[in-house]
């Protein structure tokens, strides 16, 4: 109790310096939390179209049923497949039907003929993708096969460089916090270099004069990881509609709260580790 | 109580705090250190509270060797020994009462036990009326009297005193000399570093004098004569006489050596 009193007094006694070590950790926490938002939302996009059928394999005019339901079951077989769905050429009409409604024209001029039936294949995992594909160009029953690999591999390609520069950025910002932090309070501790000495002549033990400085850098990761959760959560649920309208169809908002307190906790606790780091780091190189 | 074997202290740049000093001071002596500056008081004071560590030789307090006491039981050694600096150490961001409930909320006593403790200390040597001032608004004679109760907190068998009357005029010395030889009295073991030879002379108690770091002389008995200790009052007197006001803490102090 008395180093937490201890402790507000120091923060209470040199305003600016507290404000800068919030302010770095805020930014630190900022970046984790937004960067948690892209790793989160990108697993989830991942996921929503590796469970989506990703190959169609549009079939000839003249393969039967009989060759259709053959290549379906072959291609079950190869273990890689999640789902396969038969679409017949009345169903392919009725779905371009549907995705057009609201132009008339392109509605006279298809139809039931013209649409080949085909298959919908969704594969467990976005790298059988391939294996499959090629699988269904060789049947002789087939005219075309399309499947999103060039989208998927964009966006796989642009996640992973994502999450890369998020690691790598959340690293420098929280090494940065850490020096920014070691330094903030060493340069109180050296402020307070003759208070100490008395405290020691005066029978202080070495956690005594510790305690404070160390509360004080937790104090500073905890009020910055709620900054920045706050501001990066406020600002998502801000964007929520306007980013609905642009991931439409895609089931990724609005963010579970479950998500968001989970975040919230786990923040906290590298707060409190990253403040008790730097305070440690101080207390070291300075209360010798 | 106190004891130094062949005791040496060698700075970082050769010089020597003190060489080959042995000591002995029982418990409840009132004991003067004397010497010119840089004749090694300080540096004795401080070995006795393990604010350094002796290069040769063995100091013991209360029985236990404190050269190599390992430093998480340096806290309680300061417990005992209540030490009163030559600068005094006062935060001065604090007022008189926190300065001296600073080392009983170190020790973890709690807040009322605190209070009531600080409040009698303060009471016995008479700040109660600046409790609430800060350092600066005190006078010298108040600071040195702050300074006494903060070192009597834990009510320390031993009580180190460096140059307590160093900038006081001759009425405050007095004044402080009389708290100082009451805290002797109740029992508390007394070291005192001092400049001041009137008081030396005028108390006649055991006098340790160092010079360049050793011992000159001991005096385990007082240091004068009947005959020079009656001259030495009469010395005092007239001085203070001539100050035309008889200091009270002085007067006592005579008073009480007289009736001996």
């Amino acid at each position: 109790m008395k180093s937490i009193k201890t402790m507000w007094k120091h923060v209470r006694r040199s305003p600016y310096q507290a404000l800068a070590a919030i302010l770095i950790m805020s930014l630190t926490f900022l970046s984790i939390s937004f960067f948690s938002f892209v790793i989160f939302g990108s697993s989830r996009v991942i996921s929503y179209f590796e469970s989506k059928p990703q190959v169609t394999a549009f079939f000839k005019e003249d393969a039967t049923q009989e060759n259709i339901d053959g290549l379906a079951d072959a291609v079950k077989q190869s273990g890689k497949v999640a789902s396969v769905k038969f679409v017949s050429k009345q169903e392919a009409l009725e779905l371009y039907k549907r995705q057009n409604q609201d132009d008339p024209l392109l509605l006279d001029l298809v139809t039931e003929d013209i649409l080949p039936a085909s298959l919908e294949i969704a594969t467990t995992r976005i790298e059988d993708l391939n294996d499959v594909s090629t699988q269904l160009q060789q049947s002789p029953f087939v005219s075309e096969v399309v499947y999103q690999k060039d989208v998927v591999d964009t966006l796989s390609s642009w996640i992973g460089a994502l999450r890369k520069i998020g690691l790598v950025l959340t690293i420098l910002l929280a090494t940065v916090s850490v020096f920014i932090m070691v330094i903030i309070i060493g340069f109180k501790i050296s402020q307070k270099k003759d208070e100490i000495e008395v405290m020691r002549l005066l029978s202080a033990t070495k956690w005594y004069v510790r305690w404070p400085f160390l509360l004080e850098g937790i104090f500073y990761g905890v009020i910055g990881a709620l900054i920045g959760w706050v501001i990066s959560t406020g600002t998502l649920l801000y964007a929520t509609p306007l980013l609905e309208s642009f991931l439409k169809g895609i089931p990724l908002l609005p963010v579970s709260p479950l998500f968001l307190i989970v975040l919230l906790v786990a923040e906290l606790v590298l707060a409190v580790i990253l403040g008790a780091f730097s305070s440690f780091l101080a207390v070291l190189r300075y209360l010798k | 109580m106190i004891q130094l074997v062949e005791v040496t202290k060698t700075f970082g740049t050769g010089s020597s705090g003190i060489e080959n000093v042995s000591l002995s001071i029982d418990r409840g002596e009132f004991v003067f250190l004397v010497g010119p500056s840089g004749s090694g008081k300080t540096t004795l004071l401080r070995l006795l509270i393990r604010d350094m560590v002796p290069t040769k030789g063995l100091i013991s307090v209360n029985n236990v060797n404190i050269g190599n006491l390992p430093s998480d039981k340096i806290p309680h050694l300061r417990k005992q020994i209540g030490v009163v600096f030559q600068d005094l150490k006062m935060l001065t961001d604090r007022t008189i009462f926190e300065n001296i409930l600073l080392p009983l909320e170190m020790a973890g006593i709690s807040d009322n036990e605190a209070k009531k403790k600080a409040e009698d200390i303060m009471s016995q040597v008479g700040i109660l009326d600046h409790a609430h001032k800060f350092p600066v608004q005190l006078s010298g004679g108040e600071l040195q009297r702050a300074a006494i109760a903060r070192a009597l907190v834990f009510s320390p068998d031993i009580l180190l005193a460096d140059e307590p009357t160093g900038n006081l005029d001759n009425t405050t010395s007095w004044e402080i000399i009389k708290i100082l030889q009451d805290i002797n009295k109740a029992g508390t073991t007394v070291l005192m570093a001092t400049h001041n030879m009137d008081v030396v002379v005028s108390l006649n108690k055991r006098t340790v004098t160092l010079e360049k770091g050793k011992i000159a002389q001991d005096t385990k008995k007082p240091v004068k004569s009947e005959k020079e200790e009656k001259e030495g009052k009469e010395h005092s007197e007239k001085k203070h006489h001539e100050e035309k006001k008889e200091p009270e803490g002085e007067a006592e102090v005579k008073k009480e050596d007289e009736s001996k």
